[in-house]
């Protein structure tokens, strides 16, 4: 395994429409790994995730984010994206009256154009597209309808992780992917999700339960509580979690104990 | 939420493009409404006495509306303080040669102004973008305040027997088929603004598409409104013969001014048997600033007439300028299987307000309407749809299918949809749909999570939502008004 630390959390604080959420992050991913955050509902995971790719309305007070020794903060959300950082959203909105199809290949060639590509051609893209759909097993005919409309929740999901298959980011956050899905969708987004893990990428899967990572097995599992990541380990950690359940981590002698 | 983004405060306090003003120097007639006036205007154009008293007659109607208290149509949706009729300018135009005998001798000044506003009065060079030579073109009619500046292609066009030219010119010209349609489409009496126009117009485009002849060119008319204080009234007439085809465009800007001005149109389209008109439309007048001072206000009558058996008038509009829109172009369906189509996307930011649609009257049989119409508002803009939708007792066998969508971008604009049918005839079939929705800033934000900017989000999305409409304009012209959409957008989130 690659020693290259690609994602650097340092001492993150952040706030919610003024609300302090997250107190004093650190976690480092190393290029190749994945790592899992989980955490009980309002311990600040998605606020992690939304801080990590931007999104208005939370206010990062202390800390840093590097992305490959960069300063991701400084950046808009669009830059953070074309530079690879990537979040499969836990609920796709849906855009009417924009084809799916025309979406991607823009979102596709503003990443290419960013590392100075030539944009790829209609044909190019849909010959890109075809292979990438198959992995998440997306018939032909959603690409022509509009982003996400009219879609179930499993279709949104593999369809979020479609795109991350096209962009093929470097850093991809998963912000409860596993939710609302059956087992079969289940299987198709992990398939996909694995499709994507190489040495030159990092993961953050956020999730409340260990089913996905029966399927994605994670390197390393943080559990956070109130803001602050309270337990590390390896992937046992995850099944001891779904044994015990998180007043465990929350209460007495586990609380603080960082590995 | 949503944090204030710097691009798009900067992109907020662009100006509006065509907002320059032209020195020349005009010829004008003092501000105020007169019988004096009016005659004026008829002599300066040396009308022949029918059309003088086809002026007055309207003048004097106008007035009497003025005296009653009738005044301007209340039911519209929008507001603005009264206008005072006497304090505007009806006539001015650029002094120049009184005739010219080719383009060359176009003040510069005036080609220059055209220059700059992307419209080539040059035969040679035709509109931006169709310089290959392997495209038929355009011809232009351009109009500067109250006058006809000059019309391209004119001899290429007559070879053809088409007629295109300036109002004033068809009025000496081709006196009978003027006298023939003027005012049969949109009668004098019709309306307060049609009124007014009736009374003072001054310039605006003239075309007559002969029996049998498909119009090899896209004719078009380019309005600019120039001078301070003045109102601008086109009178626009288009004939196609039994057979005819033609597609018409219409642009229009206006110098970026702290006052508001008139523009009162009125618009007659006639088709014969199997004739077919196409109308399109991009204004973009100036809207005003972002408080809502200045702008023009729009007050416009814009019908055809199919009167022939399977003739078809085809509206398609892209509104983003103006103050206030006013504006309702209808269509007549007399002859027995015609069709009228109206396709719309209306943009209002700011303080702009509009009130539009369409009247499809059906009173042939088997006559047939689509009406599609988008409005998009943002900002503290404020918009209506007002249709009308009448199936005559004889027009057995009518359709009409009516699609009116708003998409709303933040929380202080408004939109409303006010679809009135009056059904006659029990074989009628009438449908009609209506959507609202959004720009959230969730949809934003997955956008550029993709690594898609706030603008080209914008810009997708407004897109995805017209182009139901935009499909129906001129190539060349579909890209202008996608531009114009992303242009007159900026600034409205973020």
């Amino acid at each position: 395994m690659s020693e290259e630390v690609l994602v650097s959390i340092r001492n993150l604080h952040a706030t919610a429409n003024g609300t302090p959420i997250l107190k004093g992050i650190d976690l480092d991913l190393r290029a190749g790994e994945v790592h899992a955050v989980m955490g009980p509902n309002g311990s600040g995971k998605s606020t992690l995730s939304n801080v990590l790719v931007g999104k208005p309305g939370y206010e990062v007070t202390k800390g840093e984010i590097l992305f490959r020794g960069k300063n991701l903060l400084e950046m808009e959300p669009e830059i953070r994206a074309r530079e690879g950082v990537f979040l499969a959203f836990q609920y796709p909105v849906e855009i009417p009256g924009v084809a799916n199809n025309y979406f991607l290949r823009t979102a596709v060639n503003a990443a290419r154009a960013h590392r100075g590509l030539d944009p790829l051609d209609a044909m190019d893209f849909l010959s890109l597209l075809r292979e990438k759909m198959k992995i998440v097993e997306m018939p032909d005919d959603m690409m022509k309808r509009a982003i996400n409309e009219g879609f179930s929740g499993g279709e949104k999901k593999r369809n979020e992780i479609l795109q991350m298959l096209l962009l093929e980011p470097d850093f991809c956050i998963l912000d409860e992917t596993d939710s609302g899905l059956d087992i079969d969708a289940l299987r198709i987004v992990a398939g996909g999700v694995n499709r994507m893990r190489s040495p030159e990428r990092a993961m953050l899967v956020i999730t409340h339960y260990q089913r996905l990572l029966d399927y994605v097995v994670p390197d390393r599992v943080h559990v956070l509580s109130k803001g602050r990541i309270v337990r590390s380990g390896d992937k046992d950690l995850a099944l001891e979690l779904e044994e015990k359940g998180y007043g465990w981590i929350e209460t007495g002698d586990a609380a603080g104990a960082r590995s | 939420m949503s944090g204030t983004n710097p691009e798009l405060e900067r992109l907020a306090k662009q100006e509006y493009k065509y907002g320059f003003v032209t020195e020349i120097e005009e010829d004008r007639l003092p501000p105020g409404l007169t019988e004096e006036v009016v005659r004026l205007i008829s002599a300066k154009k040396e009308e022949p006495e029918w059309l003088l008293e086809y002026r007055l007659k309207a003048f004097r109607r106008f007035r009497e509306m003025l005296d009653e208290g009738e005044g301007e149509p209340g039911w519209a949706k929008v507001s603005h303080a009264p206008i005072d009729y006497d304090a505007i300018t009806y006539y001015a135009a650029p002094k120049q040669k009184p005739k010219l005998e080719s383009l060359d001798e176009l003040d510069p000044e005036l080609r220059a102004t055209y220059d700059k506003l992307g419209i080539s009065l040059l035969e040679q060079k035709r509109l931006h973008g169709i310089g290959d030579g392997s495209r038929p073109g355009v011809a232009v009619d351009a109009v500067f305040d109250s006058v006809s500046v000059a019309t391209t292609f004119k001899a290429e066009l007559e070879k053809h027997g088409i007629v295109f030219c300036s109002f004033s010119e068809a009025v000496r010209e081709h006196p009978d088929l003027v006298r023939e349609y003027l005012g049969s489409v949109v009668p004098y009496s019709d309306n307060f603004f049609a009124c007014l126009n009736a009374a003072v117009f001054s310039d605006g485009s003239f075309a007559y598409i002969p029996k049998g002849v498909r119009c090899p060119m896209e004719l078009s008319t380019y309005f600019r409104i120039n001078a301070a204080g003045t109102g601008q009234f086109e009178r626009t007439l288009l004939v196609a013969d039994e057979g005819a085809y033609v597609s018409y465009l219409e642009g229009c800007t206006a110098p970026q001014r702290d006052e508001n001005q008139l523009h009162a149109a009125v618009v007659e389209l006639v088709a014969l048997d199997r004739a077919e008109i196409k109308y399109s439309t991009v204004q973009n007048w100036y809207p005003g600033d972002k408080d809502g001072k200045g702008g023009i206000y729009n007050f416009v009558t814009k019908r055809g007439a199919c009167r022939g058996y399977r003739s078809k008038i085809s509206w398609t509009q892209v509104e983003t300028g103006s103050a206030i829109t006013w504006k309702y172009p209808s269509c007549l369906l007399i002859g027995d299987e015609s069709v009228g189509e109206f396709y719309s996307v209306a943009m209002t930011n700011n303080r702009q307000q509009a009130d539009t649609g369409t009247k499809m009257i059906h009173i042939g049989k088997n006559t047939k309407s689509t009406i599609v119409s988008k409005g998009i508002s943002a900002g503290h803009g404020d918009q209506s749809y007002r249709g009308l939708v009448k199936i005559g007792p004889k027009a057995t066998g009518a359709r009409n299918y009516s699609q009116c969508d708003s998409l709303l971008m933040g929380d202080q604009c408004g939109a409303h949809t006010f679809p009135y049918l009056e059904a006659s005839n029990p074989t009628a079939i009438v449908e009609h749909e209506a959507t609202t929705s959004k720009i959230s800033d969730d949809q934003l934000f997955f956008c550029r999570q993709r690594g898609i900017s706030e603008e080209d989000a914008v810009s997708m999305i407004v897109n995805g939502f017209c182009k139901d409409v935009l499909r129906e304009l001129p190539m060349e012209f579909a890209v202008e008004a996608q531009n114009l959409l992303s242009v007159s957008l900026e600034g409205a989130v973020g």
